[in-house]
């Protein structure tokens, strides 16, 4: 074999050479304290996973946003998906984090797979199509996750079905959208009124290659505090955090974008037009949150038939659509869940009698740290979770799970 | 005979005698001599391994390999593993209604061609064949004979602090041909499991003067449960360097896609060596030219693993806590 083809682990865009200026450069700028939020769950697991914390300047403090689309995703929607999956038509397809993440109740969609449902993993909505031509006497129903990152492919399979005239597949829509749960953050908590302690965003990336920065804009000029356009490569994360940093100390809440390679700011045109086509910006609950205004997507016009809540006669929770005026993928105005009360189910632990210790609904909300969990890798694991951030890959509890330790004592 | 295997064929009727002639016979050391009920061996003076496992991998044949050949190959490793040279294997077939005879011709040529390589005999076997749904195409079972070539246990209770972390080849390369047919990532040219049979190398090494505290398969868990199993058995800390760890380019960038981590992937022919400080320099003569490297030591500690990244920083190594999901986005 080649010694060439051979790389240390992981591909390495990040020369330690350059993330040693970029920690020496954060560590000249900062001055005071400052707080971050990094929003996608692809980030803190990265930080995680290289350990980039432990690079800052102790004065500044990096906490976990919602940025888990397996995470907020209700528990209403998961049951519904396993009650689905347990009829003996029905074919139920997802990705495969959801497959781990139990409803109100114990049961996931494996452990319903193990008592017979018929459960299948995808890596591509559209595999769902290949599924519904195969089996045309079954009823095949995608449980449709993620931010608007994988939105737009499920965009795709809506107007490929309907072009098809595919009677026999169904979408269960669960899609979120990142910006209304950014500004919901920044509210006082919901659970004490204590004030955020966010002062500057890391926005994702890979959401903002889709939406563009239109949305964060508002955000900016509403909030007045510094969003950066973030990627999720060592290098890129610090970049993101000198800029968001620089911002603070200037005093200068502005968007930047310290992922240009991969962001513009129009975003992908071809994307937010199939998004605005297909879907309608709703009100949707998220797990640990509540209501999120304008937080979700719902199948609109002619693709609302391919609803499987509709199909299947089950309670659908976007009753109504939002009353802000946004559309998917455009900048909305007012901003959505800027203002209103937010309520709706908690949804936070899992799997949790009453009196469990499990704080998953504060951490989502970037409000705690898993380490102040009396229940983190003790009670709850990855094995026996009590809340979805310790189930998902993705998730802030099962990164700290996984990449953390806690130094020897000497 | 048939295109494909009928229940029949398990039947223990002139179906089943058919395909132990045609199909199972030949793979025997003495194709000619009757068969009896159990096989005679003849085993050196000395001291034996015997291990056991099954095979239920999907899809049955993959880049680089199919269940026959890791049926052969994995029972042989878990041999060497112990300091053994594979003597004989038994081979149970469970076989599923309807599964074509072709693909089975080349499951059990590629028995036959592992059994060659390794310089193991299959001497005993035997079939049975359920319901169509009942199984996966064919789950494979095999136990392993093989004579101890050390008298010192290599095993982890042997693993001291100061010891050495040696891994033999580079990793991921087995978990990701098989997750890519699986999951439908069509790879060009497609990414080829390591199966390949370990005693070679640790031949080599017993040849050399190496005397390893312990030998690990890095298979299902990769060594991400490797390391962990042997820092929790020993209750000793590993610490490894990443930057140390090979992975091709190829199952970086495909597990990356996927979101899985190449430390956490199977491999079928690669394991690690923990060896004193004084053999390290033997055990890398052997290793290196296959591509193995050093990684890491073995410290006093909390039976736990800790990995240095490139940038300075420290994270846990843990095993992955089940099957293997691909994330969203």
């Amino acid at each position: 074999m080649a010694p060439d083809l051979l790389v240390p682990c992981k591909v390495p865009t990040a020369s330690p050479a350059t993330v040693a200026d970029l920690v020496a450069e954060l560590a000249a700028i900062t001055t005071r304290p400052w707080t971050l939020m990094e929003v996608c769950g692809g980030q803190t697991h990265a930080i995680l996973r290289w350990g980039l914390d432990q690079l800052l300047p102790p004065s500044l403090r990096l906490i976990h946003g919602p940025g888990c689309p397996v995470c907020v995703t209700p528990a209403a929607t998961l049951d519904a998906a396993m009650a689905l999956a347990q009829r003996p038509e029905v074919i139920l397809c997802s990705y495969g984090d959801m497959l781990r993440v139990p409803g109100s109740g114990a049961a996931n969609l494996l452990t319903v797979r193990a008592g017979g449902a018929d459960v299948r993993l995808l890596t591509s909505p559209l595999q769902a199509l290949e599924l519904a031509r195969a089996h045309p006497q079954r009823q095949v129903v995608f449980l449709a996750v993620g931010f608007e990152t994988t939105a737009p492919a499920t965009a795709l399979l809506a107007r490929r079905t309907l072009a098809l005239g595919l009677a026999n597949l169904s979408i269960l829509t669960a899609h979120v959208r990142v910006a209304p749960a950014m500004e919901t953050l920044l509210e006082p908590d919901r659970s004490d009124g204590t004030p955020t302690e966010v002062q500057g965003f890391l926005a994702a990336g890979h959401v903002c290659s889709v939406i563009g920065t239109g949305e964060l804009k508002e955000l900016v000029a509403n909030r007045g505090l510094p969003v950066v356009v973030t990627g999720f490569e060592p290098v890129d994360l610090l970049r993101g955090v000198v800029t968001c940093v620089r911002l603070l100390e200037q005093g200068a809440p502005r968007l930047e974008n310290a992922y240009p390679q991969v962001v513009r700011e129009e975003g992908n045109p071809v994307a937010r037009a199939l998004l605005a086509e297909v879907f309608a910006v709703v009100d949707q609950p998220w797990r640990g949150f509540g209501v999120v205004r304008g937080g979700g997507l719902a199948l609109q016009g002619p693709w609302a038939a391919l609803e499987a809540r509709r199909r299947f006669g089950l309670p659908d929770p976007h009753d109504h659509p939002t009353t802000s005026s946004s559309r998917p993928g455009c900048p909305s105005s007012p901003p959505a869940g800027a203002s209103g009360p937010i309520d709706g189910p908690m949804d936070g632990p899992i799997n949790a009698p009453a009196a469990d210790p499990c704080i998953a609904a504060a951490i989502l909300r970037g409000r705690a740290l898993p380490t102040q969990c009396t229940a983190f890798g003790s009670a709850c694991t990855p094995e026996h979770p009590l809340g979805a951030p310790m189930v998902s890959s993705e998730g802030v509890c099962a990164a700290y799970q996984r990449y953390r330790h806690t130094p020897t004592p000497p | 005979m048939s295109e494909r295997i009928l229940l029949g064929h398990g039947g223990g009727g002139t179906l089943m005698q058919q395909l132990i002639d045609t199909e199972l016979r030949p793979l025997l050391p003495n194709p000619g001599a009757p068969l009896h009920d159990a096989a005679r061996l003849h085993l050196p003076h000395g001291r034996l391994a015997f291990c056991t496992d099954g095979y239920v991998v999907q899809p049955l044949e993959f880049p680089g390999g199919n269940i026959g050949r890791l049926a052969v190959i994995g029972t042989a490793n878990d041999l060497a593993m112990a300091g053994a040279r594979p003597l004989h294997l038994s081979l149970g077939l469970i076989l599923e209604e309807g599964l074509e005879l072709t693909v089975l011709r080349r499951l059990l040529a590629s028995v036959g061609e592992a059994a060659r390589e390794c310089g193991v005999q299959v001497v005993t076997g035997d079939t049975k064949v359920v319901e169509r749904g009942k199984a996966d195409g064919a789950f494979l079972t095999t136990s392993g004979i093989g004579l101890l070539e050390v008298e010192e246990p290599i095993d982890p209770g042997a693993i001291e602090a100061g010891d050495q972390l040696v891994v033999s080849g580079d990793l991921g390369r087995h978990g990701m041909a098989i997750l890519a047919a699986r999951h439908g990532l069509d790879l060009q040219p497609p990414l080829e499991s390591d199966c390949a049979p370990l005693w070679p190398l640790v031949k080599q090494l017993l040849e050399r003067g190496v005397r390893p505290h312990c030998l690990r398969d890095l298979t299902r868990g990769g060594l991400a449960s490797a390391l962990h199993e042997l820092a929790t058995a020993r209750g000793v800390e590993l610490r490894i360097a990443e930057e140390r760890i090979p992975v091709a380019a190829r199952v970086a960038r495909s597990a990356e896609l996927l979101g899985l981590d190449p430390l956490q992937l199977a491999n079928e022919g690669r394991f690690v060596a923990v060896v004193a400080a004084a053999n390290l320099e033997a055990t890398l003569a052997v290793l290196e030219p296959g591509g193995g490297t050093w990684i890491g030591a073995v410290e006093r500690g909390a039976g736990r693993v800790l990995l240095r990244t490139p940038f300075g920083s420290e994270r846990l190594l843990i095993p992955p806590s089940g099957e293997l999901l691909p994330r969203i986005c």
